[in-house]
């Protein structure tokens, strides 16, 4: 255990160095997902009816909050895993007495170090834009988010790890990554907070995985009252099955990998 | 008799690329259910503000309809004709290749930006044109009215291409811009709503910084013969504008370029 742990550090610190050469992609990603902002504009601008039962600092808040669980549960483990395989660059990760899985962890791990300023930036230039927005959630309130964000980017790394494995199958694995993804945009309250949606929607996505990668935190973080311990079991059932799923086509996996190129 | 060889040059290159996609045909199939997943999420996103009594700019359903459907076009004409060249310019600069391009005698910028072909965003350019249809036969719109979405239509793909070749040339200098691809759609993302539906701020940058009201809000507004204050006359100079600023950037950032390893 405790070699591990020393693996993983190091993992992370070789990965975080790397990261450091291309700070200004890291900077273009972040540039990139600013739909947050986007859908922030129009629901403020919507809400000025008072329908909506939200006013726009509401849905400024939201949306922050989004954008920033977003960018902090980010995953692309898939890609990776697929370029790897399909190249056959997975053949010498496979000789090293740690499992391949801990390297990709270990470069999302850095890479979220490796984005934290950024995010600071973004958000003082948020508050400074829009001081009306700003809140302290409250010390509680952001240790459980954190607990609750933690949870979450274990819970989408594990679940898109497993999907990776279909690369042992296929050449295109990140095709059902893509499907799943909007399943994910569209019942995880990225679109709109989900006390919006209709009634029947809601029931059905709190059994799913989604509402707990972004919607659940928000809300913590917005001091609204949440069944917490319900989102962190359903979580916690559906990172079981997946990590069953992900060992299952692990094994079965190998055995088919013919290292291409080798 | 130029043209002509630029025609013939144009088929060969589709003819091969399209024969390269064929390899995935099963990824078709998969491309064409994300597709329809992503419709059927972007009405649903797009219906909750209707179904919260909200409206998007004084825009009726039917009409952001056919917003959200030019958003959904635009989007499977970035993914068929752009996104799949601006990864082979990229690697292209990386590797050096670029310069075997530069002696062909033949437009590199035509090369460049016509060289792929991915068929992976056709479905969605036929969604979208559905939507488009689907929000026109509810408002009972005269066939022949569509035809006066066309030009404009012509020119907001003159916008995109030209924003996006200009966003390619970048390269040259930073190299490592796939990243650019995901820029782009954020943009375009924006698109999905009625800019009147953004705060005021935010439709001034959508309309004299990033040109995102000219891709879909002002097609959609010619059709619908909905005037709200910019014409699509002025996009006829924007587009003319930014396709020669386009090039005039390429050519700028060809004399800047010094080949990988030299």
């Amino acid at each position: 255990m405790r070699h591990l742990l020393h693996v993983l550090r190091v993992y992370t610190a070789v990965s975080y160095a790397d990261m450091m050469e291309y700070r200004a992609e890291i900077l273009l990603w972040i540039l990139s997902s600013i739909m947050p902002f986007v859908l922030m504009g129009v629901w403020m601008q919507a809400s000025l009816n008072g329908t909506l039962g939200m006013g726009p600092t509401d849905f400024a808040r939201y949306f922050l909050c989004v954008f920033m669980i977003r960018q902090l549960t980010l995953v692309w483990v898939i890609y990776d895993v697929e370029n790897h395989v399909v190249q056959g660059t997975l053949s010498p990760r496979l000789l090293h007495p740690v499992d391949p899985f801990w390297r990709f962890f270990c470069d999302h791990l850095a890479e979220r170090l490796a984005r934290m300023p950024f995010l600071a930036l973004v958000t003082g230039v948020f508050f400074a834009l829009y001081p009306a927005s700003w809140w302290w959630p409250g010390l509680r309130s952001v240790l459980l988010a954190t607990l609750c964000l933690v949870v979450a980017f274990l819970l989408r790394f594990i679940m898109q790890y497993a999907f990776a494995m279909v690369a042992f199958w296929s050449e295109r694995a990140n095709a059902i990554e893509d499907l799943w993804f909007f399943a994910y945009l569209f019942l995880s309250g990225y679109l709109a907070p989900m006390t919006l949606f209709p009634e029947g929607v809601r029931r059905l996505a709190e059994w799913t995985p989604f509402p707990y990668l972004i919607y659940m935190p928000t809300r913590i973080l917005m001091g609204q009252p949440t069944d917490v311990v319900h989102g962190l079991a359903v979580s916690a059932v559906w990172a079981g099955a997946f990590f069953i799923i992900y060992r299952v086509l692990w094994r079965a996996g190998l055995r088919r990998y013919s290292g291409m190129g080798a | 008799m130029e043209h002509r060889r630029y025609l013939l040059t144009l088929r060969r290159f589709w003819a091969a690329a399209i024969a390269a996609e064929m390899e995935y045909r099963l990824n078709f199939v998969l491309a064409t259910v994300t597709s329809l997943g992503n419709l059927a999420g972007s009405l649903f996103g797009l219906s909750l503000f209707y179904l919260n009594g909200a409206t998007l700019g004084g825009w009726r359903w039917q009409e952001a309809c056919m917003v959200l459907g030019l958003a959904v076009f635009m989007d499977g004409f970035s993914r068929t004709f752009l996104v799949p060249n601006i990864g082979r310019i990229v690697d292209q600069v990386r590797s050096g290749t670029l310069d075997f391009v530069l002696l062909k005698p033949m437009d590199a910028q035509f090369w460049l930006s016509t060289r792929n072909l991915s068929i992976w965003g056709l479905p969605d350019m036929l969604y979208g044109l559905g939507i488009v249809a689907y929000g026109g036969t509810h408002l009972g719109l005269a066939p022949w009215r569509y035809l006066r979405g066309v030009l404009p239509l012509a020119v907001a793909l003159v916008i995109l291409y030209s924003i996006w070749f200009m966003l390619a040339t970048t390269s040259l200098w930073f190299v490592k811009i796939h990243n650019v691809t995901a820029l782009l759609r954020g943009v375009l993302e924006a698109g999905r709503f009625p800019t009147p539906a953004y705060p005021r701020v935010y439709r001034v940058v959508f309309t004299f910084v990033l040109p995102v009201a000219f891709l879909t809000t002002v097609p959609a507004s010619a059709v619908l013969d909905r005037p709200w204050g910019v014409s699509w006359f002025a996009a006829v100079p924007l587009a003319l504008a930014l396709a020669l600023l386009s090039r005039l950037f390429w050519r700028f950032g060809l004399r800047c370029y010094t080949s990988a390893s030299s």
